[in-house]
């Protein structure tokens, strides 16, 4: 990214900080939290910083003006020594949901592709179109459908966690990433002090991964239709029966579908049924107890929209209720072949023109490398 | 504290103070060596070493979890007793790790009698006490099941290979596992294991007793037998890294817990950083800097000076990493892969 570029970013996220920072929300237990922020053109992470209270969080922001600024879900006796020294006291569950990682078929309809040999951007995302390279990046402009996918993964990740691992709803907090989806916290649970190793076999429930079938009523030897389950059932034995027998009336039938085509071939329905009713999160996220994770509140740099709390996840829509950055015009240069829409408003594509934008949606293009100050 | 009534102790001898025990009845150390009636304990504390060291649980002569008659009762608190001073006699650790697990899988069958017996409550309410006394577990029974909390589930299950100890094919509803009354007890076993392990490291080693010599030589010929095995290692590697190799050469992503687990096996393996780092560099986004700045941070030669391990074929699964096949021959982790005992 250009000096200019930068510049501009870092003016226009100073001032969402400076007239803003109410949307901060300081963790709690501030002062035992590891904190970090990275600067914009600098892939490091400054990391193990401590802070005492919103003050100087505050001042972080103002001094450094960061790209992007992370809290731990741990607490720890010591945040700023190196990470084997830090005494690990216990961190708050955390669950990451992505619409790229929901295989949505609308994807490749708003995904540009930027390559990394000439730079050409198109929506070609296989090979570039001019000098042929397969080292492309790629950038997702998420649609409505796809937030949407991502709500929808939300719910069903509530739902495990209130019925089956007894959750309080008010202890359940959702947070629209700033990007392409949600971070759902979980305070205060019997899950705090877990370690890496449980929480990924908690990963692996609430994305039914691992069942066999005599969990489901299928036995290896002699199996009888009277042990599958049914649909008052709790837990995933329900959610099965919902999703594998339909209807009341069809039950008898599949069951003996079922027992027909034996166990192996029920071992391959409960992988299928995995991908449908299993809750799609990022293991590699729950399962890190020492990950820091964007500040609610702090502007997500690939997209200049902000991490925002969800109170209402229905009504929600990131493009309205999480952009924050004025509406001062600017010109730029932009190459961006998709289409997109902030604050009820409709922009692109663009052709390498050079247009006026307002600062909200001239920082989303930049943040996503299609579009410089011209 | 817990109180033990007397058929307890028979069956939970792990639970007596041994020093007391002996006390209370009167005895010293000393008598079993030349004793010819106590004798016959010895004989039954080297019986049940033996079985232990066979892989097999001994079989005590109680009935129904029931001393049939007081000398009984003594004699299996005292055989239990006794093996503890032949193993410590030896110092053979061995002997205390096949030991310990064997009576823990004793114990064990008493445990799953006590809880699964409906019609006695205060055997149910022992057998809970045991377990959150031992092991701070709560175990509440509701209906025909035992149920615990599901952290403290996970935390004793993580360590179980078996697929059926998965959360996902338990029945768990409102933070809340159910289990049957074995897999209750099963799912404590490692610890018991542990306790009763820990109880037989830190008793004193006593001084050789007269007249037990013969019997400790005899215990050490049998643990020498049981050495350990060495491994050989062919070299070849897993399907997993085979994969994550050729992802990066074919130029496509290997996300970052793939090339986390490709380092750490390699340099599992022995190679260098130098070495490994050529790998990533067909990654879309390669930086040398950085590869070689995350490498040497999982070598241990900068930061933390923590090495790093490569991650468990559990884990990796949960990553999608996993290309399991029939070679892998059941290891649970990738750096044991090839690795044949001999």
């Amino acid at each position: 990214m250009n000096e200019t570029d930068i510049k501009f970013l870092e003016d226009s996220f100073k001032k969402y900080y400076f007239n803003h920072f109410n949307l901060i929300s300081t963790p709690q237990r501030t002062s035992e939290r590891e904190f970090g922020y990275q600067k914009f053109n600098s892939g490091f992470f400054n990391r193990h910083i401590s802070l005492r209270d919103d003050k100087e969080l505050h001042l972080l922001f103002m001094q450094n003006i960061p790209s992007d600024v992370y809290c731990s879900n741990a607490y720890y006796a010591f945040p700023n020594s190196p990470m084997n020294e830090k005494d690990w006291k216990e961190a708050d569950l955390i669950f990451d949901i992505d619409a790229k990682d929901l295989n949505l078929s609308c994807r490749n309809n708003h995904t540009a592709s930027i390559c990394n040999e000439c730079n050409e951007i198109s929506k070609d995302i296989v090979k570039c179109v001019k000098c042929n390279s397969t080292k492309l990046e790629k950038k997702s402009l998420p649609c409505k459908f796809c937030i949407n996918a991502s709500k929808i993964e939300v719910n069903k990740l509530s739902n495990v966690l209130i019925d089956d691992l007894g959750i309080n709803k008010e202890n359940i907090h959702v947070y629209f990433s700033g990007n392409e989806g949600f971070h759902v916290y979980v305070y205060n649970s019997q899950f705090q002090k877990m370690g890496s190793k449980e929480r990924s076999e908690l990963v692996d429930y609430i994305m039914f991964r691992g069942a066999i079938p005599e969990t489901f009523g299928m036995k290896r030897f002699k199996p009888n239709r009277s042990s599958f389950p049914d649909f008052n059932q709790k837990g995933w034995n329900g959610r099965f029966s919902k999703q594998v027998f339909g209807s009341k009336s069809k039950r008898s039938k599949i069951i003996s579908e079922l027992l027909d085509n034996g166990y192996s071939s029920f071992q391959k329905t409960l992988d299928n049924v995995s991908d449908q009713i299993g809750v799609k999160i990022d293991p590699n996220v729950t399962m890190d107890i020492h990950r820091i994770f964007r500040l609610p509140g702090s502007i997500n740099s690939k997209s200049g929209l902000t991490k925002t709390l969800c109170t209402d996840l229905t009504k929600f829509d990131p493009y309205t209720d999480a952009c924050f950055l004025n509406d001062e015009s600017i010109e730029v240069l932009a190459n961006c072949p998709i289409e997109f829409k902030l604050k009820n408003k409709k922009f692109g594509p663009y052709n390498n023109e050079k247009i006026s934008l307002p600062t909200y949606a001239a920082v989303y293009l930049i943040c996503k490398k299609l579009a410089t100050i011209a | 504290m817990l109180v033990l009534g007397q058929d307890e102790k028979a069956k939970y001898p792990f639970l007596a103070d041994a020093g007391e025990y002996l006390k209370d009845k009167g005895f010293s150390l000393t008598q079993f060596g030349s004793d010819p009636v106590l004798k016959l304990s010895v004989e039954k504390a080297l019986h049940r070493i033996k079985v232990a060291a066979a892989g097999e649980v001994y079989k005590s002569d109680l009935i129904d979890g029931q001393a049939s008659k007081d000398y009984v009762l003594e004699r299996e608190v005292f055989s239990f007793l006794l093996a503890i001073v032949l193993i410590k006699l030896t110092g053979m650790s061995t002997l205390i790790k096949r030991f310990a697990l064997a009576e823990a899988r004793r114990a064990e069958n008493y445990l799953e009698k006590d809880l699964g017996n409906a019609s006695n409550k205060s055997k149910i309410d022992l057998a809970t006490r045991i377990i959150y006394d031992l092991f701070n577990i709560e175990i509440i029974k509701e209906n025909d099941f035992f149920v615990i909390p599901v952290s403290d589930y996970l935390k004793h299950s993580v360590t179980f290979h078996e697929r059926e100890w998965k959360l996902i094919n338990r029945h768990v509803e409102n933070g809340k596992v159910f289990l049957t009354p074995d897999k209750t007890v099963r799912l404590i076993r490692k610890e018991l294991g542990n306790y009763i392990s820990s109880k037989i490291i830190n008793a004193p080693k006593p001084t050789m007793i007269p007249g037990l010599e013969n019997i400790v030589n005899e215990l050490i010929t049998i643990s020498k037998k049981l050495t350990p095995t060495y491994t050989i290692t062919t070299g070849e590697y897993p399907p997993c890294i085979k994969h994550a190799i050729d992802v990066l050469e074919k130029g496509e992503n290997l996300p970052h817990s793939g090339r986390f687990m490709l380092a750490t096996f390699l340099l599992s393996r022995g190679q260098t950083v130098q070495q490994i780092a050529p790998l990533f560099k067909n990654a879309p986004d390669y930086n040398s800097r950085v590869t070689l700045y995350q490498l040497n941070h999982l070598a241990g030669t900068s930061g933390s000076a923590t090495t790093y391990a490569c991650p468990s074929c559990e884990k990796l699964k949960t990553q999608d990493l996993c290309f399991i096949t029939k070679e892998c021959d059941n290891i649970i982790n990738p750096s044991q892969f090839g690795k044949k005992r001999k």
